[in-house]
């Protein structure tokens, strides 16, 4: 199914398509529809994405087709890499003074908790952040999405949680931007998350979107988990309290991170 | 709290994330190619055509040759020389990968793993796997996850000695798809 028109593929996504965007959509109402009825009938709700997600092309090919299998976590993969404070610049965990001038671009903090699936904190854990400016163009040698580039936004971030699990950036709303899954093909504004528990079960890659994008019920990535309810868990929310007067509007996503048995591993040392 | 809070769940790492993830230090010396004890963890990895991924980013995590979890802090500045048990990676444009670490060891007479994740566009989630060292047949029947696998699935998750260290290939699909793991 991957680039069936034998047309597909640029810079962007050498396995891109060109299928058209009504077939997409169509494929992903009858995943949906067909999960609807499972649950209907009493099936426990899917928590994660399916591996297997055939409108989102990519999938297809590289999605393990086979379980996988269930194991207790054993000796290393009950702790978690240890990184330190030391390592990381209070500078990066604002995206909008990285360069000689301000950034374009509605400017915005984002903040929220940290913890894992019993409400512990997740304390000073690293978390890496990275996306699209505010025209939906990635400083990434591939892209090649024709909007421009902004000289004082690369769009990257490292910052630790604090002692309570609270984690906190500043940063230009990103941009939606075209992709080449199919023809019209178009990602809701995101920013990616790379994070770190308090085990290596934990470890985890995710993106966060923002409330009320008309793109959502166009997008194969979102729609991959398939359950509205668990998908909503990725959406951060305008937040009162994290706007600042006359300076930035404020978006709170908080993060589970669950995984594992949850063995405690308390990071000791140097915080 | 006895209710548990529901999970965030993963989504792809996408194409674009060199740039943020791997511009810095040289993530994938865990320690220096120079290092007297240096072995290269190196592999392929492939999709459901054997078409090498060439935008696959790869974690591992790791004891040291005594069999401890290492707690040094330079994983990210790597200034210091301590073993910090971490590197990352992304495959290559033939899709390669290359550690330079130590082998791991054995405190208590388990079988010594690397510890992977791996993200990659068409990903949708982090896949997880084990990397073991070469161990006997007999060592693998005993080993308390090596012995729920069907003997033709364990083999995808033993490493292969050669020259430099280890080889390890990663199928994601096919007769061979390696085996990969969810915690409970």
């Amino acid at each position: 199914m991957a680039n069936p028109s034998g047309k597909g593929g640029n810079g962007v996504d050498p396995e891109g398509t060109l299928d058209s965007p009504f077939k997409i959509y169509d494929e992903m109402a009858a995943i949906k529809a067909e999960y609807d009825q499972k649950i209907a009938a009493g099936a426990p709700i899917e928590e994660e994405a399916r591996v297997q997600y055939p409108p989102y092309r990519s999938s297809i090919l590289r999605a393990p087709t086979k379980d996988p299998h269930h194991v207790d976590p054993e000796g290393i993969e009950l702790f978690t890499p240890a990184f330190g404070h030391h390592e990381v610049a209070a500078i990066e965990s604002d995206l909008t003074i990285q360069a000689n001038g301000e950034p374009l671009g509605e400017r915005i903090i984002v903040a929220g908790k940290i913890t894992d699936s019993w409400g512990r904190p997740v304390r000073n854990q690293l978390v890496e952040v990275w996306q699209a400016n505010a025209s939906g163009r990635y400083i990434h040698k591939r892209d090649q999405h024709p909007a421009p580039i902004d000289p004082n936004f690369t769009g990257v971030g490292r910052f630790f949680t604090d002692n309570d699990g609270n984690y906190r950036f500043t940063t230009i709303k990103p941009g939606p931007y075209p992709w080449r899954n199919h023809s019209n093909a178009w990602r809701p504004a995101h920013i990616h998350f790379s994070l770190f528990g308090t085990g290596f079960t934990q470890r985890i890659i995710t993106q966060m979107y923002f409330e009320g994008d008309p793109l959502f019920p166009l997008d194969p990535i979102y729609n991959s988990i398939v359950d509205p309810k668990v998908r909503e868990r990725l959406v951060g929310h305008l937040d009162h309290d994290i706007m600042e007067h006359e300076w930035a509007l404020g978006y709170r996503w908080d993060i589970v991170l669950g995984g594992g048995s949850g063995t405690w591993f308390e990071p000791e040392g140097e915080h | 709290m006895s209710e548990r809070l529901p999970v965030t769940p993963g989504q792809t790492i996408g194409p674009f994330y060199h740039y943020a993830l791997l511009n810095r230090e040289k993530f994938n010396e865990v320690v220096a190619p120079h290092h007297p004890d240096v072995i290269e963890l190196t592999g392929r990895v492939v999709d459901g055509l054997g078409k090498p991924l060439p935008d696959c980013m790869l974690e591992i995590w790791q004891v040291g040759p005594d069999g401890k979890v290492p707690t040094e802090r330079d994983s990210l500045k790597r200034k210091t020389g301590h073993f910090t048990g971490w590197g990352r990676t992304s495959t290559n444009t033939d899709g390669v990968y290359r550690f330079f670490t130590l082998t791991p060891g054995s405190a208590n007479g388990e079988n010594p793993f690397f510890a992977v994740a791996l993200f990659a566009r068409g990903i949708l989630h982090v896949l997880r796997t084990r990397i073991y060292l070469p161990l006997s047949d007999d060592a693998a029947a005993k080993d308390p996850f090596l012995s729920m696998l069907p003997a033709e699935r364990r083999q995808t998750l033993i490493a292969k000695k050669d020259e430099y260290g280890y080889r390890f290939d990663i199928n994601l699909q096919g007769d061979d798809e390696t085996v990969f793991i969810e915690f409970n």
